[in-house]
């Protein structure tokens, strides 16, 4: 590479990259704060369920309300990087859902049926969820401009 | 859980949250942006790494506290659905039902087949 000043990609820079740590850091303090006060029902993990649809919510949100008000640089890049891929990526998780899944549906103490239901109604109300978020970050947008 | 343990946990989360940031930018340096590749790659190898992390609580090997640690920090904080979320909503806008179903069938399927497997081998320690 030549142009000196050419400039680091976002996932290099040191400051970026403690941006989205700061916000992770939230977002698992938050997760677990709600694992904490919301109960499982049975074998089923209502706070990482409830944790998981939430958080793909506020992301459609987020992210179509950013993505239509300009470029992704300055400001807008830093409240993606803090709120967007840090404390929502931190709040919400993928490994305890398959983890959890893959436990129920194991041999011996497994249950299959709530094993099924977990990772699938997860998937299907996350996508739901963040496709419903979308339509408001858009609206939301429409109404700022 | 003590307030120092949760100190730990949202620290280890906030790593893991930008380990995810640099694997998924180097991953899309790499195979471009056309797939999320990069989410696939951290959930899947986040989901193995945990349902290891578990087994090996399970039997003991591996302390409560890094269990937390770990797994509800490091791995929960590392992992995301929300973004694989919007990333199934985006391909399906974007007409490629394939593709949004890999991403979202396809991804749940095989993040919960490598936990078993992490779950599997934990056991045997």
């Amino acid at each position: 590479m030549t142009g000196a000043a050419r400039p680091r990609a976002p996932h290099l820079r040191p400051s970026l990259i403690a941006l989205v740590a700061l916000g992770g850091a939230l977002g698992t303090a938050a997760r677990v704060g709600v694992t904490l006060v919301v109960p499982s029902w049975g074998a089923f993990d209502t706070a990482i369920f409830a944790i998981n649809v939430v958080g793909a919510f506020v992301l459609g949100v987020l992210l179509e309300r950013l993505l239509r008000s300009g470029p992704d640089e300055g400001g807008r890049r830093r409240l993606r990087l803090l709120v967007g891929t840090g404390v929502l990526g931190g709040f919400t998780t993928y490994s305890s859902l398959a983890t959890e899944t893959a436990a129920l549906a194991g041999a011996g103490g497994g249950d299959l049926a709530v094993a099924a239901l977990y990772g699938l109604l997860s998937l299907v109300l996350g996508v739901l969820a963040a496709a419903a978020g979308i339509r408001v970050g858009a609206r939301l947008a429409g109404r700022a401009s | 859980m003590s307030p120092l343990l949760l100190v730990a946990v949202a620290a280890a989360g906030g790593i893991g949250a930008a380990a995810r940031f640099v694997v998924d930018g180097l991953v899309k340096d790499r195979l471009g942006s056309a797939y999320p590749w990069g989410t696939t790659a951290i959930n899947v190898s986040g989901s193995f790494a945990l349902g290891l992390v578990t087994g090996l609580a399970l039997q003991a090997v591996v302390a409560p506290e890094w269990k937390a640690v770990l797994g509800t920090g490091l791995l929960g904080g590392y992992t995301t659905f929300s973004t694989a979320s919007v990333e199934t909503v985006r391909l399906l806008a974007a007409g490629r039902r394939g593709a949004a179903v890999a991403n979202g069938l396809g991804m749940l399927v095989a993040c919960v087949g490598v936990a078993s497997l992490g779950l599997w081998l934990g056991s045997l320690a």
